[in-house]
């Protein structure tokens, strides 16, 4: 079964992106790496293609830096890239990428798209579904647990009261949480192989897509910090420690 | 864009002077010590454990005889190997003389000296570390001057008999296979001893402050009898064992900046929390002067490494290059490490910091592998055509 995993380069992973004066997180000249929601995804889909045969081919879109986030899945063993660069596509909103992912994986025969929930920076989350809609496939999302017999998907997605099982017929989209399978570490193999497995790059032209056709729907048009969190209230013991918690908790509205 | 600012843990940028797979690799090896080796080093060093885990990872992910080539090893270059082994210390010490012993000491003599029957029997099963390897070389007597070791084999109709003792030997007690130096008639030689040949047993040297998460041990040789393929048949003398100390120290250049940058990262963190007369003590002077001298010594280890690293991929580097090496890297990272003990006070003494772990540690590695005494002499000699030290 053939395999598309939608990956995306995120600024450090561990830091807080830096966004410019249009609210754009910037994404020159600043460190970053393979979204680690997506490398649940890239897991996934090796998985099912060890068990299934076939190919795991990684797509992403964004600049040149986001070469690394292939790199970063072929080293864990995924088979082939695509990577969508075009300067026009600078300040894409959730759509327009949507839009130029999915023309991307209709290039070639697929059974199934697997992606993260959402990305680290932009945390939208919408791509996926909307890759979905574009092509007309089917999607399960927050995946816990994928397998695929007789050509339908079934995935576990987790619920308050335990999960469900979900199921497809492929072609189909599936997004991947943080509660599936660890994502594997790259081997030094698999690192040294990386550099010789095949990418296509693909510029707007090639989709058979215009930048005006993708100007942006949406845009952010303000920003507003999150409120630092205020320090807690120590309780020292006394005659009214007590009373002083209950009336905490009465204002919490816990009791 | 903004300029850039210094980053404390890669002042000169070295960073930049590695290519974009030598950098992956070394983040693979950072990303596993962090996520397998971290969270539990400081139990493991208190209660003297190797964790075998931990060993059948390293294998999975690769590094066990990485930098040789063919036989299932990865046949990656000098440079990626040596940042392999500075994240391996980084996280302890232990962890990179295992990987050094497994993949130099051992699988390199089958590879580089072996018969093509030895390393499709060994290699493969050891770069998946299903066979652990030692290395029998020191011996109670005989250090630094291993030439006058007292282990010997003898023939005895077509095979060999081997009787002695060795002293030190890293991986010991947990080897299935170890490769024994020992005098024959010819001249030393190198012979492959699987483990539970009648005759060899090992006791482990406990009581260790240093290498605590790393096995230790004596080996004893009575009358181990060996076939005669058990011989390495591609080296008679000293160059031998020589050979495979050069390739392990060139690890050690590398892995001993990597105990050293540990240490310094724990310092300027602790430096700068840690408030003394009403603000923190990274602000002070003489702390500062520490830092940067730590700093310093950090970068100029790593250009060393990175430059005989590059030597050796080139074909140039000579067993003289190494020793300059490693005498420079491990005295300064032995000097970071108790620099950074004193920055951080009494916490210093505590395994709650990585620091008073990697000192110890670093005590065994300015001995093993070639003293600190032996590698200047080695630097004197190439200096002077004189050798100080027989």
């Amino acid at each position: 079964m053939n395999v598309v995993v939608l990956v995306k380069y995120v600024p450090d992973p561990q830091g807080t992106p830096e966004l410019d004066d249009a609210f754009l997180v910037v994404r020159e000249g600043t460190e970053g790496a393979l979204d680690p929601g997506d490398e649940y995804a890239v897991e996934a889909g090796l998985r099912l293609v060890e068990t299934h045969g076939g190919e795991v081919t990684l797509l992403t879109m964004g600049p040149e830096t986001a070469s690394a986030a292939l790199r970063k899945g072929l080293s864990m063993g995924a088979h082939a890239g695509v990577h969508v660069v075009d300067p026009a596509l600078r300040g894409s909103d959730a759509l327009a990428t949507a839009r130029v992912l999915a023309a991307a994986v209709r290039r070639r025969p697929f059974d199934l798209v697997l992606a993260g929930v959402e990305s680290t920076d932009g945390s939208t989350g919408t791509v996926p579904m909307t890759v979905a809609q574009l092509l007309e496939l089917p999607s399960a999302t927050f995946a816990r647990a994928l397998s695929v017999e007789d050509g339908v998907l079934r995935i576990e997605r987790p619920t308050d009261l335990g999960f469900d099982v979900v199921e497809a017929p492929l072609p189909a989209l599936a997004t991947v949480t943080g509660s599936a399978p660890e994502p594997r570490y790259p081997t030094l193999k698999g690192i040294m192989q990386a550099k010789q497995k095949p990418v296509e790059r693909l510029a707007l032209a090639d989709l058979g897509l215009s930048a005006e056709a993708l100007a942006p729907t949406q845009r952010v048009v303000g920003l507003t910090r999150a409120q630092e969190r205020a320090a807690g209230e120590v309780i020292q013991a006394g005659e009214d420690t007590a009373k002083r918690i209950v009336d905490l908790l009465a204002e919490a509205k816990v009791l | 864009m903004t300029s850039r600012e210094i980053d404390p843990l890669d002042y000169l940028e070295v960073d930049r002077l590695l290519t974009d797979e030598e950098r992956a690799i070394r983040d693979a090896v950072r990303e596993f010590v962090r996520e397998r080796i971290l969270p539990s080093i400081g139990e493991w060093f208190e209660t003297s454990e190797f964790p075998r885990d931990v060993a059948k990872g390293l294998a999975d992910l690769g590094l066990l005889g990485m930098h040789l080539t063919g036989y299932e090893c990865a046949g990656a270059n000098a440079v990626s190997y040596g940042l392999a082994c500075l994240e391996l210390e980084a996280g302890d010490s232990g962890f990179r003389s295992f990987v050094s012993v497994q993949g130099s000491l051992c699988m390199f003599p089958i590879w580089k000296f072996g018969s093509e029957e030895q390393k499709q029997r060994y290699l493969p099963a050891m770069a998946r570390g299903e066979i652990i390897g030692c290395f029998g070389l020191t011996e109670p007597d005989v250090g630094s001057d291993p030439a006058r070791m007292r282990t010997s084999a003898r023939r005895d109709g077509p095979d060999w008999v081997l009787s002695g003792t060795k002293m030190w030997i890293t991986n010991g007690g947990i080897a299935d296979l170890a490769v024994v130096w020992a005098r024959t008639d010819d001249g030393v030689r190198g012979f492959l001893v699987p483990t539970d040949t009648p005759g060899f047993s090992t006791h482990d040297i406990h009581r260790k402050l240093s290498l605590r998460a790393s096995v230790t041990s004596e080996l004893v040789l009575d009358e181990v009898r060996l076939p005669e393929d058990a011989v390495l048949p591609g080296v008679v003398g000293m160059k031998g064992p020589l050979s495979c100390l050069t390739e392990a120290r060139y690890g050690i250049v590398w892995g001993s900046m990597g105990a050293a940058r540990a240490c310094f990262e724990a310092a300027l963190e602790y430096a700068k929390t840690r408030v003394q007369w009403g603000r923190p003590i990274a602000g002070f002077q003489l702390t500062q002067e520490k830092l940067a001298t730590m700093a310093t010594e950090i970068n100029k280890g790593l250009l060393l490494a990175l430059h005989l690293g590059r030597m050796k991929d080139e074909g140039r580097l000579r067993p003289q290059h190494v020793s300059m090496g490693k005498l420079n890297n491990v005295r300064e990272a032995l000097g970071i490490a108790r620099e950074a003990r004193s920055i951080l006070g009494a916490s210093g003494i505590t395994l709650e910091y990585p620091v008073i772990r990697h000192m110890n540690n670093l005590e065994s590695v300015l001995t093993y592998e070639g003293t600190n005494e032996i590698h200047t002499l080695i630097v004197g000699e190439a200096l002077t055509g004189m050798r100080a030290y027989e």
